[in-house]
């Protein structure tokens, strides 16, 4: 099977048990403040957009949670990550 | 302190003969990603890997520490300060372990006062985790009064299990001298010359 390219997204965000002060900051200075009172709560992370080649999809996503996991792209210990194909 | 030292650059650390070896802070590799992150990938940190698991000192000073827990010899994160601003004062800390190879030559419980200047430097962990430091006695300093970055329980530098390896936020080597502001870092260097002599 031909390999294809596979746009695939990293997000990695703080543990909810870790604080996002930028996420609060955000909800509090900016959101609420001008009026948007329907935002309950906002969580800051970073997005990391990257073209994989793979047979498929499903490849694609294992072999980025594998490089997520073999590089430390996040601190297991205060974040969380969700890997996703980009539509 | 008559200590035959040297400053190398990290392409250039490929000996694991020295006696001790000192990570200094800074903003390696543009803090990009996360502070450390690519740094402890890098070579010289398996040379520092090295001299760890053979039991002789290691420290890591704010940027050093950021390495060496993303480089998985010290446990935790450090995240960005809750007050999401760079926090740079003197600060009073509490030495809660004096049987690490950097505060050996403190008296335990005491008090030292030495600066702190980081935006990334909020140690944390989740309960059972901070737990499990707690109760190895992982935990070698803590902040004595304000907490101005939000670590968890005041944490401000921690230890591994053999006790060799440390990592602080504070800068003793900015309290060094009387002229930069005080002395109590001092200790912190002749931790480590006694350790190595043991």
């Amino acid at each position: 099977m031909v390999n294809q390219t596979f746009p695939i997204e990293i997000i990695i965000s703080n543990k909810p048990q870790a604080r996002d002060p930028e996420g609060e900051t955000i909800t509090r200075d900016l959101m609420h403040k001008a009026g948007y009172d329907c935002v309950k709560d906002v969580r800051t992370g970073k997005l990391l957009s990257a073209k994989i080649e793979a047979q498929n999809e499903e490849e694609a996503k294992s072999k980025v949670l594998a490089m997520c996991n073999d590089l430390r792209l996040y601190n297991p210990i205060a974040h969380t990550i969700t890997i996703r194909a980009r539509n | 302190m008559n200590l035959d030292t040297q400053l190398i650059w990290h392409n250039d650390f490929t000996t694991t003969s020295f006696d001790a070896v000192i990570i200094p802070g800074g903003f390696s590799f543009g803090d990009h990603l996360r502070a450390g992150i690519i740094a402890a990938s890098s070579p010289a940190t398996e040379i520092v890997r090295r001299m760890a698991n053979d039991g002789k000192p290691v420290l890591g000073i704010c940027n050093g520490f950021q390495i060496l827990i993303e480089a998985g010899l010290l446990p935790g994160a450090l995240l960005r300060n809750s007050s999401l601003k760079f926090v740079c004062k003197w600060m009073k800390l509490h030495i809660r372990n004096n049987d690490s190879a950097f505060t050996c030559k403190f008296e335990k419980e005491s008090e030292a006062r030495m600066p702190i200047a980081h935006n990334e430097g909020r140690f944390f962990a989740e309960e059972d985790v901070l737990n499990r430091l707690e109760a190895e006695d992982s935990i070698v300093m803590t902040y004595a009064d304000e907490n101005p970055t939000g670590t968890s329980r005041g944490i401000t530098a921690v230890t591994n299990k053999d006790r060799n390896v440390v990592g602080m936020m504070p800068h003793p080597e900015r309290a060094s001298d009387l002229a930069l502001g005080g002395t109590d870092g001092l200790k912190v260097f002749e931790s480590m010359v006694e350790w190595a002599r043991c």
